[in-house]
C-alpha cells in the first residue's frame, strides 16, 4: 500500500509542475492565494478529527476546521476579489 | 458508499488541476477559481457523508466561525496588504495541517512506523509554517522589524533544533516517553519557524512568502501520509493537493530568487536586505539634474513610445490611478504606453500587477522583464516611479555591486530616463544608484502621487 500512496505523491508533484509553470507572472498573485486556498484540504482531516467525543483530539480537530475553513473560504474569495479586477482593454 | 466517497474526492482533485490550468490567462482565470472553489466544496460534501460519529455541532460552529473570519479578511483586505494576508492565510493551513495530525497521534495508540515519521513530518512542516507566517506577517505589517534580525549562533542554534526535533521522533516511533517527544517536537517547531524567519530582510519577502506557500502544501501532503492508514480516500486526496500547492511554491520561490539573483540557500541563512549597508555604498558622487515638472511635460510631449516602470515606492504612495490617469492620457494624444514589471516589484510574485489591475491598467499593457527589456532601445521616455534597484544598471557592469548579476531593466537604453523620487535615498538593497547620474537621466522629485497629478496638468496645459 505504501507504494501506491508515495506514486500518487510524486505523480501529483509533476503536475503541479507542469500546470503551473505555465501560468504567466501577471497571475502570480492570484495564483498564490488560490492554491493557498487548495491547501485548506485540510479541511476534509479536521472534519474528520472531530469524531471522538469529548476528548482533546476532538477540540483539536475543532480549532483545525475553524482554521482551514479561514484558509478556505478567506483564500477563495479573496482570489476571486482580484480576478476580477483583471480586465482587457475596452 | 466507499467507492462515492472516492470518486467524489477524485471529482475534487480533478476540478483543483484543471482550476490551475485555468489560471494560465487572464480571460478564464476567474471561472478557474470558481472551478477550485467547487472542487473544495464537493470534498467538504463528500467527507461529511461517510459514515461515522461525526459531531454535527462542533463541524457546524467550525465551519460558521473559519467561514465568517476567512470572509471578513478577504473582503477587508487592501490590495497593498496582499502579501501580508496570504502569509497569515498560509499559517492557518500548515496551522490546521498540524492540528490535524496532533489529533490523530492522540487518538492511536499504535501507529506504524510509516504513520509515526508522517505525523512527526506534518507536525513540523505545519507548525513551523504557522509561526514562520506569523513573523512574515509582522514583518509586513511593521509590527516586527523588517531589518534582519540575527543572533551569534543562530545558526548553530537552528541546527540543534532540528537534531532535537529528530531525535524527538525516534523516541516517538521507538516508543519511549511518546508524550514527552510529541511536545518537544511542537514546541521546537514553532520556534524554528521564527527563528527562520527573523533574519530574513524586508527586501527578501516575497521569497519567504512563497517559501511558507510551498510549506503549507508539503504540510497537507505529509497529513494526507498520516491519513491513509484510517481513511485512505481522505489522505489520496490531501497527498494530491497538497502536492499541487507544494509545487506551485516551489515554482514560484525559484522565479523570485531568480529575480534577484540569489540561491535560495543565500536568502534564507544570508540575512541580508536589511535598509542600510554602511550608510549607502561605494560613496561615489552622483551628479544628478532635476527638472520640474512642467520640464518633464515638454519631453513627454515630444515623446512617441513610453515605458512606465513601477516599483513598489509607488503602491505605497497609493499612485496606481494617477499613473492610469497619465497613460490614457497620453494614449490620447496618439502615444504609445507600456508598463515594465519586474519579478521582484512589489513584496510578493506579481504583487504590482494586481495594483495596478485594481487601477483599472488593463492586463495587455504589463509586460515582464523578458519581453519589455528590447523594447528600450525604441523607447523615447522611460518614467521610473518608486523602483530603484531594479533599474540600477551596477547590476549588469560591476561586480562589487550586491546586486551584481541580478536581471534588471534596461531603462537607461532608452533615449531619456525620468525618475521620480521623493528623495535621494538609497533603495532595499542600501546602495545609490549611478543611473541618477547618466547623461540621458532626469530627477523628478516629489511625492509620486502628487508630481503625477502636476505632470498631467501640466501636459495638458501645452
Amino acid at each position: 500500500m505504501d507504494i501506491t500512496i508515495i506514486t500518487i505523491f510524486v505523480l501529483a508533484i509533476f503536475v503541479g509542475f507542469e500546470i503551473i509553470t505555465k501560468v504567466p507572472p501577471t497571475l502570480h498573485t492570484p495564483l498564490m492565494s488560490g492554491s493557498n486556498a487548495i491547501s485548506g484540504i485540510a479541511i476534509i482531516g479536521a472534519l474528520l478529527a472531530t469524531q471522538l467525543e469529548g476528548s482533546v483530539a476532538m477540540w483539536l480537530g475543532f480549532v483545525a476546521v475553524v482554521f482551514a475553513m479561514i484558509n478556505v473560504v478567506g483564500g477563495f474569495m479573496v482570489t476571486d476579489r482580484m480576478l476580477k479586477m483583471f480586465k482587457k482593454k475596452k | 458508499m466507499d467507492i462515492y466517497i472516492n470518486i467524489a474526492y477524485l471529482v475534487a482533485a480533478v476540478c483543483f488541476i484543471y482550476g490551475l490550468k485555468m489560471l494560465s490567462h487572464p480571460k478564464t482565470a476567474r471561472n478557474g477559481n470558481l472551478i477550485s472553489s467547487f472542487g473544495m466544496l464537493v470534498a467538504i460534501i463528500a467527507t461529511l457523508a461517510i459514515p461515522g460519529n461525526l459531531n454535527w455541532m462542533l463541524i457546524a460552529a467550525g465551519i460558521v466561525v473559519g467561514s465568517i473570519i476567512g470572509a471578513f479578511f478577504a473582503i477587508r483586505v487592501q490590495m497593498t496588504q496582499m502579501p501580508q494576508l496570504v502569509a497569515i492565510f498560509n499559517g492557518f493551513g500548515g496551522a490546521a495541517s498540524a492540528l490535524v495530525a496532533c489529533s490523530e497521534f492522540l487518538k492511536i495508540s499504535d501507529g506504524s512506523t510509516f504513520t509515526l515519521i508522517a505525523i512527526s513530518l506534518s507536525i513540523i512542516v505545519g507548525t513551523l509554517t504557522f509561526t514562520g507566517s506569523f513573523i512574515a506577517f509582522g514583518k509586513l505589517q511593521g509590527f516586527v522589524s523588517g531589518q534582519p534580525i540575527t543572533f551569534t549562533g543562530q545558526q548553530f542554534l537552528n541546527a540543534l533544533l532540528a537534531l532535537v526535533i529528530i531525535g524527538s521522533t525516534v523516541m516517538m516511533i521507538m516508543g519511549v516517553e511518546p508524550m514527552i517527544a510529541f511536545y518537544v517536537i511542537v514546541g521546537l517547531a514553532a520556534l524554528l519557524g521564527i527563528f527562520l524567519v527573523i533574519p530574513i530582510g524586508g527586501a527578501d519577502m516575497p521569497v519567504v512568502i512563497s517559501l511558507l506557500n510551498s510549506y503549507s502544501g508539503v504540510a497537507a501532503a505529509m497529513t494526507g501520509f498520516v491519513l491513509v492508514a484510517s481513511n485512505p480516500a481522505a489522505g489520496n486526496a490531501l497527498i494530491i493537493c497538497g502536492s499541487l500547492v507544494g509545487a506551485s511554491g516551489i515554482i514560484l520561490t525559484k522565479i523570485m530568487c531568480k529575480g534577484m539573483n540569489r540561491s535560495l540557500a543565500n536568502v534564507i541563512f544570508g540575512a541580508v536586505g536589511g535598509e542600510v549597508e554602511g550608510g549607502g555604498g561605494s560613496g561615489k558622487e552622483v551628479n544628478i539634474k532635476s527638472y520640474s515638472t512642467e520640464e518633464a511635460a515638454m519631453i513627454f510631449d515630444a515623446a512617441e513610445k513610453i515605458v512606465i516602470v513601477p516599483g513598489y515606492g509607488l503602491a505605497v504612495a497609493q499612485a496606481q490611478h494617477g499613473v492610469r490617469e497619465l497613460a490614457e492620457h497620453l494614449e490620447s494624444m496618439g502615444k504609445k504606453v507600456l508598463y515594465a514589471i519586474h519579478p521582484v516589484a512589489g513584496r510578493m510574485p506579481g504583487h504590482m500587477n494586481v495594483l495596478l489591475a485594481e487601477a483599472n491598467v488593463p492586463y495587455e499593457q504589463l509586460k515582464d522583464l523578458d519581453e519589455i527589456n528590447p523594447e528600450f532601445e525604441d523607447c523615447d521616455v522611460a518614467l521610473v516611479l518608486g523602483a530603484n534597484d531594479v533599474v540600477n544598471p551596477a547590476a549588469r557592469s560591476d561586480q562589487s555591486s550586491p546586486i551584481y548579476g541580478m536581471p534588471i531593466l534596461n531603462v537607461d537604453k532608452a533615449r531619456t530616463v525620468i525618475i521620480n523620487k521623493r528623495t535621494m535615498n538609497a533603495g532595499f538593497a542600501g546602495i545609490q544608484n549611478e543611473l541618477f547620474g547618466y547623461d540621458n537621466s532626469i530627477m523628478v522629485f516629489g511625492d509620486a502621487k502628487d508630481m503625477l497629478t502636476q505632470l498631467l496638468s501640466d501636459i495638458k496645459e501645452l
